[in-house]
């Protein structure tokens, strides 16, 4: 009976122990299955260049990383790749920047979710030789060489007051549709907007009656764009500085009477605003292109890379159809101004 | 309970220490470790054990109180919001009530302490069920950590500190800080493994009742568990800021999950009565290099948390399955012996 137990046990152990060997091996065989384009340094003109977005599948930074993937393809020799959390994390971004020094990436192109949660992880990486350059979002400057930022607050105010003044005839009554009563960068717009409205004497005969807020939420919007023609019947026009509240206003003003009659401008996506561009809805609206952010970086690490720039305020570096950009304060390009989208280009753009 | 009835063998101390559980789960480590190191660019080195090892420090840290509760049959999801709060109230006292660093650090202890009191009371006084308060705190500590320091982030710790929670052991990669964490693990690895305290979490775990008959003080000890896991976790939090010289709001977010994985990982089992301090040491590092070796390779975070949740569903499946074929197993044998009687 004694006999029978102990062999029973020792084949239960036997099962327990090869499960556990079967799983370890499924596990370092998936990690292993997808390892392809390793890292690659040497001369000056290859490089590795890795993007760390805020997150992943997020669709405006997929265009933002396209166009890096597009500029990488473009140059000879760059090993492109991207990694990054799920979930906007910072301490997620910290592993993935460390698993970047191990590979000697070049170059570590990088949307903070943190200023400063990331930075020592970032210091480590440029300690082992590496690149660090912002885009999006910065950290402390102490810990990047660059940062490549969108458009400037003033110059996406004064487009969209532009765009609006000369369909009114730079007359008449307004209103503003924005996100939500305390999002950061509507607000400094806004308030650029009032500043021009003020000191330009171009704008002194419009009037900007209210400021009103769709949450970013698509129906919010409609209703809010519904709600601001019934109280102000006099509208010219609206400046919707949101992509969701361009949207919304837009689909309400091209099933209405107001069709043509109240001009709608501010920031859209292209995709969302072609069926309204082509009704005749919308005439002209504006937005960045986020694939230049992309692009700017994978020459602005190429320059960084090669030596010829070190990042410091006045260098300069080709890149590519952008032309020559230009290191300002602080450290940071400015990719260039806001995109202006009408009939005649909006079909040249998909995101 | 039919194994009750019979006859069985205790292994030896030997037999336990090469294939028990713990055994087990250590030996699937070094595998994975050596398959990784084979099949993954880049991941022999010591650049990796730093890496790796410091990321590992908060979960093991926190698995430790999280070991002994679980052994209870209890559980604490409360611990990363409980770093969470204790991060928050290190960067407002800090920073904004310009506190010495070390009463920072003693005022963090305390509020993590305060935090296991009220889990304890809840829990062992009032007697609750540990599963529904601690999800009840952890959206609670995590709300107070809000409150606190709402949505700013306090940056500015002494660089001298901030250095040294994220500096190794001259050149063998190993963090500085592991010291700490390995003198944590001694100490609970002897009040689990060579205390009365310790042994009684074992019977208290089987059964509660029984435990309380032959004189185990049941509501007591699982009152101190929560206090030490509070304390264990505001020490994880504090940490946290150094090694990121970040405090906010959702610092330490979502950890809780990675620590109970670990646990159970570890050879814990979910419904108390079994487990062992190395076996959760090992949990512990199996989830951060299999995390760390898919990052390496560039896998996405999709695949990582599959692999985690994967993880952690076969470690809760693994000892019931190897429980129901002992079990058929012991049937058989009873039926074999019953016939072997009636034919005698």
């Amino acid at each position: 009976m004694k006999l029978f137990q102990e062999g029973g046990s020792a084949t239960r152990r036997r099962v327990i122990i090869g499960a556990a060997v079967a799983t370890a091996a499924i596990m370092a065989l998936a990690g292993c299955a997808t390892t392809g384009g390793s890292s690659s340094g040497g001369s000056s003109s290859k490089f590795s260049i890795a993007f760390v977005p805020k997150q992943l599948n997020n669709p405006y930074t997929d265009v933002e990383l396209g166009g890096g993937k597009k500029a990488a393809a473009a140059l000879s020799g760059v090993t492109y790749s991207v990694v990054g959390p799920n979930t906007a994390s910072a301490s997620s971004q910290v592993s993935y920047i460390n698993t970047l020094t191990q590979k000697k990436i070049n170059v570590i192109a990088i949307a903070a979710n943190d200023p400063n949660a990331v930075c020592s992880a970032l210091n480590q990486a440029k300690t082992g030789g590496a690149k660090i350059i912002t885009f999006d979002s910065d950290t402390a400057k102490s810990c990047r060489s660059l940062f490549i930022n969108q458009v400037n607050t003033a110059d996406v105010a004064s487009v969209e007051l532009k765009q609006l003044g000369e369909q009114i005839n730079y007359e008449g009554d307004f209103a503003i549709l924005s996100a939500t009563a305390n999002a950061t960068n509507q607000n400094a717009w806004i308030a650029d907007m009032k500043a021009d409205l003020k000191s330009d004497p171009k704008y002194s005969k419009m009037n900007l009656v209210t400021t009103v807020y769709g949450n970013d939420d698509d129906t919010t919007s409609f209703q809010v764009a519904q709600g601001l023609l019934s109280t102000y019947p006099n509208l010219k026009g609206i400046i919707s500085p949101t992509t969701v509240g361009i949207a919304a206003t837009a689909r309400y003003l091209s099933t209405s009477s107001y069709k043509g009659k109240v001009i709608l401008t501010g920031l859209g996506l292209p995709n969302q605003m072609r069926q309204y561009v082509k009704d005749g809805t919308v005439k002209e609206f504006a937005l960045w292109d986020p694939a230049k952010i992309g692009q700017a970086a994978v020459y602005a690490a190429k320059a960084l890379v090669a030596g010829t720039i070190t990042g410091k305020t006045g260098d300069t570096f080709k890149a590519g159809s952008l032309g020559t950009l230009k290191v300002g304060a602080d450290n940071t390009v400015i990719v260039g101004g806001p995109t202006e989208f009408d009939a005649a280009n909006i079909d040249n753009y998909n995101f | 309970m039919s194994e009750t009835t019979l006859p069985v063998k205790a292994r030896s101390n030997v037999s336990r220490l090469f294939f028990g559980r713990n055994a087990n789960t250590v030996y699937a480590l070094v595998l994975i470790v050596i398959l990784a190191s084979i099949f993954v660019p880049y991941f022999a080195g010591t650049a990796t054990v730093s890496f790796l090892l410091i990321d590992a420090i908060p979960i093991l840290l926190m698995a430790m109180p999280m070991a002994l509760i679980i052994i209870t049959g209890e559980i604490d999801l409360s611990v990363a919001s409980t770093a969470g709060l204790s991060a928050a109230v290190m960067g407002v006292l800090f920073h904004d009530a310009h506190w010495n660093i070390v009463w920072v650090f003693v005022a963090c202890i305390v509020v993590g302490l305060l935090c296991g009191a009220f889990n304890g009371i809840l829990i062992s006084t009032i007697g609750l069920p540990s599963l529904a308060v601690t999800i009840g705190t952890l959206a609670l500590f995590r709300g107070l950590a809000l409150v606190v320091i709402g949505d700013n982030a306090v940056a500015d710790f002494p660089v001298d500190l901030t250095t040294w929670a994220t500096s190794t052991i001259g050149g063998t990669g190993i963090p500085t800080f592991m010291i700490i964490v390995a003198v944590v693990v001694v100490i609970f690895g002897i009040i689990l493994h060579f205390t009365p305290f310790g042994r009684a979490l074992y019977a208290l775990g089987f059964s509660k009742e029984a435990a309380s008959f032959v004189g185990i003080r049941v509501n007591r000890s699982k009152f101190w568990l929560y206090v030490a896991s509070g304390g264990i976790s505001a020490f994880a939090g504090i940490f946290w800021v150094l090694r990121y010289s970040s405090a906010q709001s959702d610092s330490v977010q979502g950890l809780e999950l990675s620590v109970v994985a670990a646990v159970l990982l570890g050879g814990v089992s979910i419904f108390g009565g079994s487990g062992g301090i190395v076996g959760v040491v090992a949990g512990v590092l199996i989830i951060r290099t299999v995390n760390y070796s898919l990052q390496l390779a560039g896998l996405p975070d999709t695949v990582l948390t599959i692999v985690t949740g994967t993880l952690l569903v076969l470690s809760v499946i693994a000892p019931s399955v190897t429980a129901r074929i002992r079990r058929s197993a012991e049937r058989k044998r009873s039926r074999t012996l019953i016939h072997d009687a009636t034919a005698a």
